[in-house]
């Protein structure tokens, strides 16, 4: 009897999250495909009459700047992933391959720069970008993104340790130098990682949205989550426009999340427990 | 982020197998090395590192310099002006009610970690459609910060979401301006944050849950244990390093609120965060000086937190040093 009703209870308190988690996201799928006067005449709760209306997602895209936002995010992002794990990788291989004198300084840096809140820095490093000329480019973002932390680097460490060092000495034996090993060897055997570190940092990047409000003003070089902010004044009285923009900027993260899921647990839980 | 410190039993066999046979002589101290062998890990790290002087430590170096002058951030002089923009930055009420404010998100993400471990102890055990419950609250976690506001915005506005789900339970005396009530604003606002969060610190205590052997819940069952005996004497134990974590990333995340409440109020109507308020000092203002004080203070707050949690906490030392 007890255990009939704990039963219940687990699945009524699962249904009520997944309702409260959902709710606000339906509303927005529902407003996304209803025109105008629909929006302001029905109810938030009724669908919307016609799911193949889609002059919301077409507004949103082109004369919003939705797609030219899209354009810019990927661009960001193709630079700045593949720089944050040729950095992560680097450091990885010099700190565990090589026993330097500067090796704990360096470790320690990294270690103690994971306490700075990004966002306390930034009226310094504000005048730093445009002392640089960077000021409104979208090579601000990408150098600001690209830059690895701690927690990239310990995801790499893993890898690299685990690579036995009799391939590093083979392939030296061979005559191959250190940079040599490092492409053929090190980076090959890292494909795991990279796919986690490109999925947690690629997925920070596309929703980062402090950096390029701080450093990006033309709309022509906007990533999306700051062309989306820009809908607020734009189409601040089309809601159902504004809710177009909302759901493309949440499809592509829904594709990642349902197709690999595993690493994106993976992901975030080997940056921060056990 | 402080995390990487805590682990220091993450083993790495095959690592340890290679570093102790004679392969391991690569990793000794080079004494009689050719300059140039010793220069190799240099290159490597140098960008990296590189990277990191310039857009992590110049700016905290310049933040504290700036924060003692009356800088402008156009002007080529900086006059030293002392410790009179620390005396603005913690004396004058509206500098200080981002504190206040603050406490709703903290008060907010003690509420969401209880949830958190609520479901990650229901979801550790056999579930139906386990995996599907686990997206679900795990999924706004990813939501772009921008999105969660507009979400939100068109959740609570009047006649939205929320409204008429209250209307339909016949609670329609309980609605109220959400984000127009200055008594109201924060606590929707901190509501907002836990629908954003809490997702993110299920899936870390559900994992550190899973990660509990069989055979101690077994054990348990044995001596007559039942699942709450289990919660807090099993389950409770073994997750303590990650909630001590969870929480001083919940104290350093109250005070860097910004993306939520500057989507759905700009800081309007008293819920103007610490981050705001510094991003409208410097940038609005113009007062550069000023808002390197707040910036010094926040970051002062939140190395102090992550010191006291590392007392509270003592922590193992970290296997890659």
């Amino acid at each position: 009897m007890t255990a009939t009703v704990a039963r219940t209870a687990k699945y009524v308190t699962l249904v009520v999250a997944a309702v409260v988690t959902l709710l606000p996201l339906v509303l927005v799928v529902f407003g996304a495909f209803k025109d105008y006067r629909e929006y302001t005449t029905t109810s938030v709760m009724t669908p919307p009459s016609d799911w193949t209306n889609l002059a919301n997602f077409r507004t949103a895209f082109v004369d919003g700047g939705m797609g030219t936002g899209f354009v810019n995010t990927v661009l960001i992002m193709v630079v700045a992933l593949a720089g944050a794990v040729l950095n992560a990788a680097f450091a990885a291989y010099a700190l565990d391959r090589f026993r330097f004198a500067a090796r704990r300084v360096v470790l320690g840096l990294f270690m103690l720069a994971a306490l700075v809140p990004e966002v306390t820095t930034q009226v310094a490093t504000f005048q730093l970008v445009k002392a640089l000329g960077l000021y409104n480019s979208r090579g601000a973002l990408v150098l600001l993104y690209m830059g690895t932390g701690i927690i990239s680097i310990y995801i790499f460490l893993q890898f690299v340790r685990a690579i036995p060092r009799s391939l590093d000495e083979a392939a030296m034996l061979d005559g191959a130098g250190h940079v040599r090993i490092f492409f053929r060897v090190i980076l090959p055997n890292l494909k795991p990682a990279i796919a986690t570190v490109v999925i947690i940092r690629g997925i920070a990047m596309y929703n980062e949205f402090y950096l390029p409000f701080l450093y990006v003003s033309s709309p022509d070089k906007r990533p999306v989550s700051t062309a989306l902010f820009a809908f607020k004044g734009q189409y601040g009285a089309q809601w159902e426009v504004i809710c177009a923009g909302v759901v493309i900027t949440i499809v592509p993260i829904l594709l990642l999340f349902l197709f690999m899921q595993r690493y994106v647990y993976n992901g975030f839980t080997a940056g921060a427990t056990k | 982020m402080t995390n990487v410190l805590q682990r220091a039993d993450r083993p790495a066999p095959a690592a340890r197998a290679a570093g102790a046979g004679p392969a391991g002589r690569l990793a000794r101290t080079p004494a009689r090395r050719p300059w140039r062998q010793r220069l190799v890990p240099y290159v490597f790290v140098a960008v990296p590192v590189g990277l990191l002087l310039l857009f992590t430590y110049w700016p905290v170096l310049n933040m504290f310099w700036y924060s003692v002058t009356d800088w402008d951030g156009l002007d080529k002089t900086k006059n030293f002006v002392g410790l009179d923009n620390y005396a603005a930055a913690l004396t004058e009420p509206d500098n200080l009610r981002v504190f206040y404010v603050s406490l709703y998100y903290f008060a907010a993400a003690l509420v969401q970690m209880a949830l958190a471990l609520y479901f990650a102890t229901v979801l550790s055990f056999k579930v139906r459609f386990r995996n599907m419950w686990k997206g679900i609250l795990f999924f706004p976690y990813l939501i772009n910060g921008v999105a969660v506001g507009m979400i939100f915005l068109n959740f609570v506005k009047p006649d939205g979401g929320l409204d008429t789900v209250l209307t339909a339970l016949g609670l329609e005396g309980a609605i109220r301006q959400w984000t127009g009530d200055p008594a109201l604003v924060n606590v929707t606002l901190a509501s907002v944050s836990v629908w954003r969060y809490m997702g993110l610190n299920f899936v870390m205590f559900l994992g550190a849950i899973q990660s509990i052997p069989r055979e101690m819940y077994e054990a348990a069952e044995l001596d007559g244990a039942n699942r709450w005996h289990e919660l807090w004497l099993i389950i409770l134990p073994s997750i303590r390093p990650i909630v001590g974590l969870q929480l001083i990333l919940a104290i350093s995340g109250a005070l860097s609120v910004f993306e939520v409440p500057y989507v759905m109020t700009a800081g309007g109507n008293g819920s103007e965060t610490f981050v705001i308020r510094t991003v409208w000092t410097a940038f609005s203002r113009n007062m550069v000086g000023l808002a390197s004080a707040m910036a010094v203070v926040l970051l002062v707050a939140v190395l102090l937190v992550t010191w006291v949690q590392r007392r509270l906490v003592p922590e193992r030392q970290v296997d890659i040093a």
